[in-house]
């Protein structure tokens, strides 16, 4: 097995001819085409009555020597004749991979159509808003077409079965609100500050924030995810043609579950994180509960109250629009599928978050403050 | 009935790939229990069997992508079951596979998923000569000139299938797996993908594993067509031997009403030609 394909060159006359020898087969080339490359001078004839076996890119290569150097093949089995032969017809010019176009007018090119994209996503999720608006409109004309199976679902979906990964993502950022603002505050000797840090930041940003992120991480994907691959399958297609509103059907129950259960999961994931930042206080400051929670209610205005819950739900829309919104987007291929649950998950966390610096602006306006 | 299922006296390098009790198992459910199988060289081997039959399952088990849980099986006369990956390189240059649907690289071009295992295995080959090589197996797979710089996404299905094919040829294999290369197709793509298979089963006298519904290709291609049916291969023969058998199954495939249009067009086809 160690014979590998190789060449002769010979002076027949005045005719220079190679003769080639051994096995013209892909595994056996070794270097030979690139010492080929030198060969082409003068070449009259290339002699193939010595090799053992050919398989197309052998014959390839005999026939780019024949077209390079203008020489005869002579000596080929009907077989390998053959192959020349349907090689030599497939030979084409080929692209390998696109032009290339300059790095300029690429990245300009790039920057514009990102901007028509982003422009045209946020003018869809503003149609899309309106559809639903219609869709929530008609459901409440036509109570008989409330889907409360579905609702509930994604109840269980979005709400319950969150509840234990934010329980612990709450503890553990009350914990260490705690613990660093504790570490800040003892330098001034106001470490009973803490849980006025504790509460109002908890009640007021972070309960609801963190939670708008997760939720948009765990549901807002799994809505684009669901609805894109039903959207991949036709389902949504046979949905219409039988009559069922995909809007009222998928988009409207996730909605509502997202809306509802926003308020309940921010207000949830605040209470845990103001124990988590108790339990520090008690452990490290010595402050007893009952003093932290007396303390509390003393620091804490109810406005604070009011500030998370009246964010939650518009989060909560935020969230159900841009993965439904996505989801209703996909088209073409499982891979589309992937990229629009990326850009409901991106999209729906910076709304949130550009929204959120706009209520902090707001309520500070209007004085809760 | 099963008279066919093994050569008397199998002569090894007459053999290509060659299975015996062959057991595959998920969980409780028995895809395979024993199947015994031989494909010659430079035959065309259809494989039929009704859906969850495991036509699929046995041809991942041969290339390796399912470890049977029992049996075993010879590739050129190597066994294959249980062998390390790196040991049975030698063995994967030598054959090719078709998916279902194509299973191109989507991040690649066409040439470029066509080149992927010449690069693999041949890093020598220049980036000109594997330009080239990469341009004629496009178009041997009977694409056009401009298929070669797209990606996966812009072509159709059937486009998808001859990439595939091309790429399956890429390594100029001695073996070829085909996984219902015409599902999806329309007739007259489906006819012209046939007829590709065979020419280049002709010029480079492949051996070819062919898992087919299609009634047309088992008839204008096949050499032999082997039958999966209760968790083994119960016949193997020519469509005219398998057509003796009495088993229901077979009797029902090949003579129901689709059997019986295909038969009656390649006798019309033959008639033409006469």
């Amino acid at each position: 097995m160690l014979e590998v394909a190789d060449y002769t060159l010979e002076d027949r006359g005045t005719a220079r001819v190679v003769a080639f020898t051994g096995p013209l087969t892909l595994s056996k080339l070794g270097t030979l085409p690139d010492r080929l490359d030198s060969v082409t001078e003068g070449l009259a004839t290339i002699d193939l009555s010595r090799i053992e076996r050919i398989d197309t890119v052998g014959a390839w290569i005999v026939h780019r020597l024949a077209v390079r150097s203008g020489a005869k093949v002579v000596g080929a089995s009907p077989d390998a004749a053959n192959l020349i032969e349907q090689v030599g017809s497939a030979a084409a010019p080929m692209l390998v991979r696109p032009e290339r176009i300059g790095s300029f007018n690429r990245v300009l090119g790039e920057v514009g159509q990102a901007t028509l994209l982003a422009g045209r996503t946020m003018l869809g999720l503003l149609g899309f808003f309106g559809a639903a608006c219609i869709a929530f409109a008609n459901v409440v004309r036509h109570p008989k077409r409330f889907r409360l199976n579905a609702v509930v679902q994604q109840f269980e979906v979005v709400g319950v079965s969150a509840l234990g990964i934010v329980g612990l993502m709450s503890f553990l950022i009350g914990l260490v609100i705690a613990q660093q603002g504790a570490v800040q505050l003892r330098q001034f000797g106001f470490e009973s500050f803490t849980i006025n840090l504790i509460g109002r930041i908890t009640l007021r940003e972070l309960g609801v924030l963190m939670t708008a992120i997760m939720v948009a991480g765990r549901s807002g994907s799994a809505f684009a995810a669901q609805i894109g691959t039903m959207k991949l399958t036709e389902e949504i297609d046979a949905m219409r043609t039988i009559g069922m509103s995909p809007m009222e059907t998928l988009v409207l129950p996730r909605i509502i579950a997202a809306v509802v259960l926003m308020p309940l999961l921010g207000f949830y994931a605040s209470v845990i994180a103001i124990i988590g930042g108790g339990i520090y206080c008690w452990v490290d400051l010595g402050i007893p509960p009952v003093t932290f929670i007396q303390r509390l209610r003393e620091v804490v205005p109810l406005t604070d109250f009011y500030v998370g819950m009246v964010k939650a739900p518009v989060f909560g829309l935020i969230i159900a629009l841009s993965g439904c919104f996505q989801g209703m987007q996909v088209e073409g291929n499982a891979e589309d599928v992937g990229m629009r649950t990326t850009a409901a998950v991106v999209q729906a966390i910076f709304l949130v978050i550009v929204l959120d610096a706009f209520f902090a602006v707001f309520f500070t306006g209007i004085g809760w403050s | 009935m099963d008279a066919q299922v093994t050569d008397p006296a199998p002569r090894d390098d007459s053999i290509a790939v060659r299975i015996r009790g062959v057991v595959n198992r998920f969980g409780d459910a028995t895809v395979h229990d024993g199947v015994e199988l031989d494909v010659r060289r430079g035959e065309i081997l259809g494989v039929v069997g009704g859906s969850g039959t495991g036509k699929s399952v046995l041809m991942r088990s041969v290339i390796g992508l399912q470890t049977p849980s029992e049996g075993e099986i010879e590739v050129f006369g190597e066994p294959m079951v249980g062998r390390d990956e790196d040991d049975t390189i030698a063995i994967r240059k030598r054959w090719g596979i078709l998916f279902q649907g194509g299973a191109l690289f989507s991040t690649l071009t066409v040439a470029e998923n066509v080149q992927v295992p010449l690069r693999e295995f041949y890093p020598q080959l220049s980036q000109s000569l594997m330009d080239e090589i990469a341009a004629y197996k496009v178009r041997m797979s009977g694409l056009p000139e401009d298929a070669g710089a797209k990606y996966p996404s812009e072509l159709s299905g059937g486009m998808r299938k001859r990439a595939g094919l091309a790429r399956a040829l890429a390594l100029d294999p001695e073996l070829l797996f085909l996984d219902e290369p015409t599902a999806g197709l329309d007739p007259i793509g489906a006819a012209a993908f046939d007829e590709l298979t065979l020419s280049l089963k002709r010029t480079l006298g492949l051996t070819v594993f062919l898992i087919t519904h299609d009634l047309d290709t088992l008839y204008a291609i096949c050499d032999r067509v082997a039958v999966l049916a209760d968790k083994q291969v119960i016949a193997v023969g020519t469509i005219p031997e398998l057509l003796a058998l009495d088993h229901p199954w077979i009797q029902e495939y090949f003579n129901g009403p689709r059997g019986r249009a295909a038969t009656a067009a390649v006798a019309r086809h033959e008639k033409v030609n006469a």
